[in-house]
């Protein structure tokens, strides 16, 4: 039976009096990738510190890989990974050093080989034995996310990866996310960017007054709008394209 | 479960590790854990000194519990921010995501603590040896005084827990060790408590500063202690369990 990587029934939480989830149901098939699209305070983060063992539910049921995460927390929290809303890496420490760190905390084996694979991996060798507090944004988050990779987890959670990344470190991050796809990770990601979802995911699931409203494949999503007319409509670059262009051209030379 | 429980130590020495090299890193907790005590140890007894009467033909002598004291104090303050630390930058959320003993997050700021405090005290202890401090005290004195210090260390590590994690920002988790820094300056650490005014008299005797510097002092002078080492103890022992209550109260929150 293939069982699902996550499976989530009636999740209801609240702070205080506030309802943040009111009946949250979705599932994320195994080597998938499945974003969580909602806005700012939608409770896309209650979300996923529900699914990682950081904060209990009020009532629902939440398996991850099989393992009831509030029966099993230990389980759970062996087989996933979570990459948080800021950057969660140790400042003070050196890049190799951090992921040393968590190897060590995963209880691996051959720690430095498992540092040196990911630096490399993640372009991050030449930076490696420098202090994390000199890394730019793009790197941090390169590093925060090789962190996350550390004892190869199923199922990898990434809360706004691209939150405050600048167009280039955006577009490595998606890179980084479609090649762990493609090797067979589970990925949850939350963004509040439509182009995001629109990228990367296999499923997205709009988040909206603590409920799914929506919940499919791209195309599935788009039939739910009338079809598109066709507009003839003279193409204009956005800003970002030609930044992109501009910024390549001069790697070029 | 059991294979997770198993990996308390490994992961202590991980986070102990990790905190250790915070400290050693950043040249502003050093000068203020250890090169500060220093200087008022130099400036109270080549500066004050000379017009200062304790009673003991040694300044020094009678000076270096206070110090101590005094630097344990300013250390704990790290340790508040060291963890507000963690809190703010999301680092906790990834330790407490992971398949580890998930107390130790805490705990290795706690053993950091203990370790960072006894090593500035020693090296305390060392410029005072230079500085011509000398003690009669036997093997189990120096016992007696270094569990002193352990449990006043803990007693403020807790609370420096209790900040550290309800801080709203890092100043505020540094702030509460200013008045406990401030504690020795109004007890017989630096001077006996009889030349002082009545009022304030009565609030030095009765504070915990002094009757653990007066314990130490006299462990160190081989003296009788009395009563004094009964009086510390409780102290340090009532406020460590106090404040532990709260501070896991805080962390449960939290967490």
């Amino acid at each position: 039976m293939q069982t699902n990587a996550i499976q989530v029934n009636g999740l209801q939480k609240s702070y205080n009096k506030l309802h943040v989830l009111k009946g949250v149901d979705f599932e994320v098939e195994k080597g998938n990738i499945f974003a969580l699209l909602g806005s700012n305070g939608a409770g896309k983060t209650t979300i996923v510190k529900i699914l990682t063992t950081l904060l209990k539910q009020d009532s629902g049921t939440v398996t991850v890989n099989g393992f009831d995460v509030a029966a099993e927390p230990d389980h759970v929290r062996q087989s996933i990974s979570l990459t948080g809303q800021f950057a969660a890496v140790d400042e003070i420490l050196t890049g190799r050093e951090n992921l040393i760190m968590i190897a060590r905390l995963r209880h691996l084996d051959n720690t430095r080989q498992v540092a040196d694979d990911l630096l490399n991996r993640f372009g991050l060798t030449d930076a490696a034995d420098r202090r994390v507090s000199t890394y730019s944004g793009g790197m941090r988050r390169r590093l925060d996310i090789a962190m996350s990779l550390v004892g190869k987890p199923q199922l990898i959670f990434l809360d706004e990866p691209t939150n405050g990344l600048d167009p280039e470190a955006r577009i490595e991050v998606w890179k980084t996310v479609k090649e762990l796809a493609n090797n067979g990770t589970t990925i949850l990601l939350t963004t509040q960017y439509l182009e995001e979802a629109e990228q990367l995911a296999d499923r997205i699931a709009i988040l909206h007054e603590g409920r799914i409203i929506a919940n499919g494949t791209l195309d599935e999503l788009k039939k739910l709008f009338p079809p598109a007319k066709v507009e003839y409509v003279e193409k204009q670059p956005s800003l970002e394209e030609i930044f992109l262009a501009i910024i390549n051209k001069k790697e070029k030379k | 479960m059991e294979t997770i429980k198993r990996h308390f130590f490994s992961d202590m020495s991980v986070m102990l590790g990790r905190s250790m090299r915070h400290i050693f890193r950043s040249m502003d907790t050093i000068i203020t854990v250890t090169i500060m005590p220093i200087m008022f140890m130099l400036l109270f007894v080549y500066v004050f000194g000379g017009a200062i009467h304790a009673g003991t033909d040694n300044y020094v002598n009678y000076l270096l519990p206070g110090i101590m004291l005094m630097a344990i104090s300013s250390g704990i303050a790290y340790t508040s921010y060291r963890l507000f630390m963690d809190m703010q930058r999301g680092i906790f959320e990834r330790f407490h995501s992971m398949p580890i003993v998930r107390s130790t997050a805490l705990w290795g700021h706690v053993l950091t603590s203990l370790v960072s405090n006894a090593i500035s005290v020693v090296v305390i202890i060392l410029v005072a040896l230079v500085m011509g401090f000398r003690s009669s005290a036997g093997v189990l004195s120096w016992l007696a005084v270094a569990g002193i210090l352990a449990l006043f260390t803990l007693a403020l590590t807790w609370i420096a827990v209790i900040a550290g994690l309800s801080a709203t920002s890092v100043d505020g988790a540094g702030a509460f060790a200013y008045p406990i820094i401030f504690l020795p300056f109004i007890s017989s650490a630096f001077v006996p408590t009889k030349s002082m005014p009545s009022g304030v008299r009565a609030f030095a005797e009765n504070q915990p500063v002094t009757s653990i510097v007066d314990a130490i002092r006299a462990l160190l002078s081989g003296q009788p202690v009395g009563n004094d080492i009964w009086i510390a103890l409780a102290w340090c022992v009532g406020i460590m369990l106090v404040a532990y209550a709260f501070a896991m109260r805080a962390y449960k929150k939290r967490a």
